[in-house]
């Protein structure tokens, strides 16, 4: 009987072959935590009794929520952190150097290996070929301390994507299409894995804005084969000799399959507050907008600036609306800037913030207040995530984020490009 | 021990639980705690008595993977949620904290229900409706963590992950 992808890299960093609806006990290739998170991860190994972790250079700590820090209580969370590092010899990601799933798929993740991190997004790696999930603080400091953690291994559902996407549809349109199809519990506790020839002809940049969503349908990881795409990345990043070819076993065993046929996908819009609740943008009326968000680990990549610029080349933000861009990490923010894309957003009267989560968190860079509306390119639109309870996050792609910062109501990128 | 039922509806999300306005107070656990479910209902943690449930629809903790959302449940005495479902990682959270998620049909308690948990014989006593409700068995993994006091007792107890058999 074959295995699907989740099976055959957890049976073989389990050291057996484990199925689904088993319990393992897996080896951790690499785990990381964020500023929100790492503070009580790293208060978790001191009370375990751990001076030292198992890997410091397979351990990052990253400071990207709160980047660069808005308070006095959050800097001292970095200084706590900066100590720990300093201590044990664990890696830093230092504010402005990005948002970790962003700098993990840059710099660390691999095809075929197993990631944990203290945050729900870390399943962006599942792009890469990674079986990559996301834990609370707990979980992170034994993966940290013991370089190993248990998993239930995840029964799959097989997400076969077919035909060509038509122009002003995106990844972003894909995963939200599928949520607002299985519902935001629709995938709870198993593993999404892709197919079909519109997923293998997507770039990395939608593959990654489609892993990270898995979260939001409750998912465990989403994961894709590792392929020809999936080399040019490595190579593009400088590390070509971490490429693996990877796929499913043609005889795998999955508990069910969802096909979705990418030539009648639109423009695809999540409403408040939950992101299942979704629309196609033929069918959203009219929506005004106080608010553009361009960025996070969902859409803040190089590709995702470009789509939006391209729209916005020439064209000013409407007078009653704002826009706010936050690139996704250090290196997208310097590729932005040299070949001229932040030129392009100033130019329409954007906003260009430092590389991290920005305004998705609620903390700093964006907060929306009482009865604002905010159109954000980010994966969760919970009620006040972005600051105050009483206002309104609906989520779309970046060419919708650009055709609504110039028309300052949602708007269709369809007639732009 | 018994307590009294806290009754939420379906889709909490972990921002709900405690918002990430309030990210500056993690390393804050006491002050954090205050704000516990606060836009669901505001001034809950006073109304809580230790050994209180809390009692929700379908999905319960979707969203966030911050751990402060379970320890929040935690530290204001709540000594078990029981839900139609819950997302992963909260679900793991509570395991790892020492207290536990139940998976149970929640639409025969009511708000203000007295009840007690009898987690090996996977019933719940509501006294205040003279009823018992059942629930499917813990995983063995999470009886494991449970009984040994959560996860963090787990590995200064073994050094190791001692899970599977």
């Amino acid at each position: 009987m074959g295995m699907t992808l989740a099976e055959k890299i957890l049976s073989e960093h389990a050291g057996k072959e484990v199925r689904a609806g088993e319990i393992a006990i897996v080896k951790v290739d690499l785990s990381y935590t964020q500023d929100g998170t790492g503070p009580l991860a790293v208060r978790k190994i001191e009370e375990m009794g751990f001076k030292e972790v198992y890997n410091p250079q397979k351990t990052v700590l990253f400071f990207d929520h709160a980047s660069p820090s808005p308070r006095f209580e959050l800097s001292n969370d970095h200084a706590f952190l900066r100590d720990f590092a300093r201590k044990t010899g664990v890696q830093i990601s230092e504010i402005g150097f990005g948002i970790s799933h962003q700098v993990v798929a840059e710099k660390w993740v691999r095809p075929g290996t197993v990631v944990i991190g203290a945050d729900s997004h870390t399943c962006t790696g599942g792009a890469l070929g990674a079986f990559a999930t996301g834990v609370g603080s707990t979980d992170a400091a034994v993966a940290i301390a013991l370089g190993k953690v248990w998993l239930r291994v995840p029964e799959t559902i097989r997400v076969v994507v077919e035909s060509r996407l038509p122009v002003g549809v995106y990844g972003k349109d894909i995963i939200l299409h599928l949520i607002g199809k299985i519902g935001a519990a629709g995938a709870t506790y198993k593993a999404l894995e892709y197919a079909g020839d519109t997923i293998e002809s997507l770039e990395m940049a939608g593959r990654m804005t489609i892993a990270n969503m898995a979260v939001e349908a409750g998912a465990k990881v989403g994961i894709f084969p590792s392929d020809e795409i999936t080399r040019q990345w490595l190579e593009s990043m400088g590390r070509p000799e971490m490429f693996q070819r990877l796929s499913p076993d043609p005889d795998a065993v999955y508990e069910s399959t969802v096909r979705i046929n990418a030539r009648e996908l639109k423009p695809t819009i999540a409403c408040p507050h939950q992101v299942d609740n979704t629309k196609t943008i033929d069918e959203i009326g009219e929506v005004k907008i106080d608010q553009v968000f361009l960025g996070t680990s969902c859409n803040g990549r190089l590709e995702d600036l470009h789509v939006a610029a391209r729209i916005l080349k020439g064209k000013a933000i409407h007078s009653k609306t704002r826009m706010i861009v936050t690139p996704g990490s250090h290196l997208v923010y310097k590729e932005a800037l040299k070949d001229g894309t932040l030129g392009t957003f100033v130019e329409s009267g954007a906003l260009i913030t430092a590389p991290g989560c920005g305004a998705c968190v609620g903390l700093h860079e964006g907060v929306l207040g009482d009865g604002e509306v905010c159109l954000a390119t980010q994966p969760r639109n919970f009620l006040g995530r972005m600051g105050s309870p009483k206002s309104f996050i609906y989520l779309g792609s970046p060419a919708v984020a650009a055709a609504t910062a110039i028309e300052g109501k949602i708007a269709d990128p369809r007639k732009y490009l | 021990m018994k307590g009294r039922v806290w009754k939420f509806g379906d889709a909490i999300s972990t921002d709900d639980i405690i918002p990430g306005r309030y990210f500056y107070l993690r390393s804050n656990l006491p002050e954090l705690s205050k704000h516990i479910l606060e836009y669901d209902r505001p001034q809950f943690a006073g109304m809580i008595a230790p050994g209180d449930f809390i009692v929700a629809g379908k999905n319960f903790g979707l969203g966030s993977s911050r751990e402060h959302a379970a320890l929040v449940i935690k530290l204001n005495g709540i000594q078990a949620v029981l839900a139609k479902s819950f997302a992963r990682i909260f679900y793991r959270n509570c395991f790892n904290n020492g207290f536990p998620a139940i998976i149970c049909d929640t639409d025969r308690l009511r708000e203000g229900d007295e009840i007690e948990l009898f987690l090996e014989e996977g019933e719940i006593a509501n006294y205040t409706r003279k009823e018992t409700l059942s629930f499917l068995p813990l995983p063995p993994v999470m009886k494991r963590i449970l009984s040994d006091g959560g996860l963090v007792e787990h590995v200064k107890k073994y050094r190791d992950l001692k899970l599977t058999t």
